[in-house]
């Protein structure tokens, strides 16, 4: 993974760029000294670690506001962090480069219920907030699998999914509003605790910007009511195809289910191992669909899906009867990451969006491929909404094994793409996917997106090298020339 | 505004659509971008001609399993809302048409719903049309044909453009092509009516009626003086909270909200067809089709939302939960602006002379003014219409 090339200047003034953020943020919130970086060297994509120069760790807005104004007029780029989960690599720091650290930002500042919303600090947990209002029957809905650490600020920059979003939205579906401070420190608000704001839908465009356009200082989420009931089924399958079709059959019966997850047989089998969760190891799929709402609901829809998964013929078929054994069926699920990860010394895990009716045809070319690389894969799908998350198995201490992971991994996005999916559905593009950006969208498109990033950093300082394969200096942008609206190959489909 | 016949192009195709914009920057001139011509009179527009959407009208690509649809702009809400409803769907925000309340010839079109982010009563539990929006195909003022988003329902793939489009006016670029995501219908709907609540307690009502757990998918407050214009012709204040689902979870919701909200006296029902002729009524707004007075659209806190007529002398008619207030009110605009902002929301000025939209200020004003510069430097597109640039 090339980073843009360090700035040896900048390295050079090093001291004193510490020296100048220590003046704007006193005490303990600048860390210079290597020993002190070490735990800023890499997110939740571990493969790929860099030390930052300094790391900054303000307090108040207006200290944001000081940095990002000092930086920009030195010159300095940012890299903005939360907790630092991130599985593309959205806060992999800069050798030359600051890394703005929004822990401290850690208060609930607002709960209001009769806005069925909450104002918090960027740096509170997703869980936090759910936990907060959690007694009063209600909660937050996103629910990513880092949720006990990731930050709301960087599930802002990544609109983070979850296992719920199929029914409940990604991040982006749950905003209302944000407090935002631009590279030159200015402070705007988009957004607030009505349903829609005055001009653009900045909000939107900034939530998945992933880092690139300002650093969150606040957000405000809707808040939903917990629903009466949860029910999860447990449906095996021995084919892929009948998994499938189950899921296409429950949709068409007008069911959106809060979760529907599958699993093919190297994932049961690792999960299985590992928590015992009782899943059917003979199972080629493996589906755990999930109903909320009134009791009266959960029973009606938990008949119909089983009837739908008799009818494809499923092989198991359970409905939990308390809370303890819906929370057994999740926990494999849930551990599923961890579990591959003791079958294997390391993983990567991939995240494509697909076209549900593509699942079979994608599922055997991905094993083909497998076999192709001379690689292991399991997969776990967020089965509702076409999200896929093949996890490829290698070992990162047999020479050439991570550049075949990522070879592998490539070609499984650009075949997600080439059925009509996306390269990402939640972890982002970050520094991970950035060169195949060029797999879905042309030059004109690529540029189109820069030129939003340029309205709101024109100096290109905030986390560069993340998310487009080249990133244009503003200027050089206005002389992007397209005659007559024209691009190359104007009819090659590009999603 | 310019007369839609002098000077109207109707492209076939989003190349011609791009070739258009093109020539205009090239040229200096400014366009008007037209779907079914519904909204024109909201935000005044001199242009010095007109893009007809019109013949942009076909679907694309619609996979009901996908919960996807794709479509070129110029098709109309009617049409789709067939199509879709044929295969058991809907369009899940519920899009209201405007065309008699705007007292407009033409028929509301998906592209112009959009690009004002238009969503109905159901708003408060789906989203809005913007959480809709997956993926465009669109001709920025600069001439250049672009994509952004997907058409699968889960994507982060890029910057999130659809967004940015939505409630953009037509203003950043026009859309040419556009992928949204369905949901299937409900089976059934029923509606709760609460009669003879003053503004207050029926705002205080919404409220916990969407803070239970009932998945109340409307909530809306006429009061007596709303409520006794047609259709409804009534003679008390009405509040009404819709359920949609399955029988057996809308029957068992609706016992939990009679009895969370008994101290509201007793509620009647509407099934059927009844709650969704009421529903309709109250999405486009026809208790106010025939009164000639300025119409604004104020968006608040949803809490706040019956302080509004508190503090503007008006007509009112409050639909998510207090969140929206159309409000026929003759107090000048500032007056109006001012009271929304006070309440910590903002106003659109629907029909009426003068400005439509909320003016911004600050770093806000001039950032927004860079992202309208990123994709039409020149002005091409509805100029002046958001006002300001």
């Amino acid at each position: 993974m090339k980073m843009p090339l360090p700035d040896a200047a900048l390295i050079a003034r090093k001291g004193e760029i510490v020296r100048a953020l220590r003046r704007l943020v006193p005490g303990e919130g600048v860390i210079g000294d290597s020993a002190g970086l070490v735990p800023y060297q890499s997110d939740g994509l571990s493969a790929y670690r860099q030390t930052p120069l300094a790391v900054v760790l303000p307090e108040t807005v207006a200290q944001v506001s000081a940095v990002l104004a000092w930086c920009q007029a030195n010159g300095v780029k940012v890299v903005p962090r939360g907790a630092g989960t991130s599985l593309s690599g959205g806060a992999l720091p800069l050798t030359d480069g600051v890394v703005l650290g929004m822990a401290r930002f850690n208060q609930i500042l607002e709960v209001d219920y009769a806005n069925r919303c909450a104002v918090v600090q960027p740096g509170v947990t997703n869980l936090a907030i759910s936990a907060a209002v959690e007694a009063d029957g209600f909660y937050y809905a996103p629910d990513p699998s880092s949720q006990v650490a990731c930050t709301i600020g960087g599930n802002v920059a990544e609109n983070s999914g979850g296992v719920h979003c199929l029914k409940y939205g990604l991040t982006t579906n749950n905003l209302l509003g944000c407090e935002l401070v631009l590279m030159g420190g200015e402070v705007v608000r988009l957004g607030g605790k009505g349903f829609d704001a005055a001009g653009y839908d900045l909000l939107g465009v900034v939530t998945g910007s992933e880092g690139l356009l300002g650093v969150v200082t606040e957000v405000t989420v809707r808040l939903l009511t917990k629903p009466q009931t949860a029910r999860a089924m447990l449906l095996g399958f021995d084919s892929v195809e009948a998994a499938g079709a189950t899921v296409a059959d429950i949709i068409a019966a007008g069911v959106i289910p809060a979760g529907m997850e599958m699993m093919d047989r190297p994932a049961i089998v690792a999960a299985e191992a590992f928590v015992h969760a009782g899943y059917p190891t003979e199972a080629e799929a493996l589906l755990i669909v999930e109903l909320d709402g009134p009791e009266a609901e959960c029973a009606e829809l938990s008949q119909s899906v089983a009837a739908l998964a008799q009818a494809r013929g499923a092989t198991t078929l359970r409905t939990s009867a308390s809370e303890a054994e819906r929370l057994a069926f999740w926990a494999g699920r849930k551990a599923a990451f961890p579990a591959v990860g003791r079958i294997s010394p390391d993983y990567y895990c991939m995240d494509g969006t697909i076209p549900r009716r593509q699942l079979p045809h994608v599922l055997t070319r991905i094993t083909e491929m497998a076999g192709e690389y001379g690689l292991g894969v399991a997969n776990v799908f967020h089965a509702g909404d076409g999200n896929l998350h093949p996890l490829i198995l290698y070992d990162a201490d047999q020479p050439g094994q991570l550049e075949a992971a990522e070879a592998f991994g490539a070609d499984i996005l650009k075949l997600c793409v080439a059925v009509g999916g996306v390269l990402t559905g939640e972890h982002g593009v970050g520094v991970e996917k950035r060169d195949l950006m060029g797999e879905m969208f042309s030059e004109t498109d690529l540029a189109a997106q820069q030129r939003v990033k340029c309205a709101f950093d024109p100096d290109l300082l905030l986390n560069p090298g993340k998310v487009f394969p080249r990133l244009h200096r503003c200027a050089e942008l206005g002389r992007v020339h397209v005659h007559r609206g024209a691009v190359a190959f104007p009819d090659l489909p590009r999603f | 505004m310019l007369d839609l016949a002098s000077v109207t192009e109707t492209p076939k195709s989003a190349a011609e659509v791009a070739e258009l914009v093109a020539d205009a920057a090239a040229g200096g001139r400014t366009l008007e971008v037209v779907g079914g011509g519904t909204k024109r009179r909201i935000g005044p527009m001199a242009a010095d001609g007109i893009v007809s959407m019109a013949a942009l009208n076909k679907v694309v690509d619609y996979a009901p399993e996908e919960l996807v649809l794709t479509a070129q702009p110029g098709v109309t809400l009617a049409a789709l809302e067939k199509l879709v409803a044929a295969q058991g769907q809907m369009l899940p925000f519920e899009p209201p048409h405007l065309g008699k309340l705007l007292a407009a010839k033409g028929r509301a079109t998906l592209g112009g719903t959009l690009a004002a982010n238009l969503s109905g009563p159901r708003r408060i539990r789906a989203g809005a049309a913007r959480d809709h929006f997956l993926g465009l195909q669109a001709v920025t003022g600069r001439g250049e044909l672009i994509r952004a988003g997907g058409r699968v329902v889960k994507n982060v793939t890029g910057y999130d453009l659809p967004k940015l489009m939505a409630g953009s006016w037509g203003t950043l670029a026009v859309l040419t092509e556009v992928t949204i995501k369905m949901l299937p219908a409900p089976r059934t709907e029923l509606t709760l009516l609460y009669f003879g609540l003053d503004d207050r307690r029926a705002g205080e009502a919404m409220t916990r009626a969407l803070n239970a757990p009932a998945e109340v998918s409307g909530a809306a407050h006429l009061p007596a003086p709303t409520a006794a214009r047609p259709p409804l012709a009534g003679e008390m204040a009405v509040t009404a909270l819709r359920l949609e689902g399955f029988a057996a979870s809308v029957a068992a919701r609706a016992e939990h909200l009679v009895l969370a909200l008994k101290d509201c006296g007793r509620a009647e029902q509407l099934d059927g067809s009844l709650s969704r002729d009421f529903w309709a009524q109250v999405r486009e707004v026809e208790a106010f089709w025939k009164d000639p007075r300025p119409l604004w659209r104020v968006s608040v806190p949803p809490a706040v939302g019956w302080r509004v007529a508190e503090s503007v002398a008006g007509e009112a008619l409050y639909d998510w939960g207090g969140g929206l207030v159309w409000l026929l009110s003759e107090t000048e605009p500032a007056g109006v602006r001012a009271a929304a902002r006070a309440l910590g929301g903002h106003v659109t000025l629907y029909r009426g002379e003068g400005p439509a939209f909320e003016p911004l200020e600050g770093p806000l004003a001039a950032l927004t003014a860079r992202v309208k510069a990123a994709f039409d430097p020149k002005g091409v597109l509805n100029p002046g219409r958001l006002g300001g640039g």
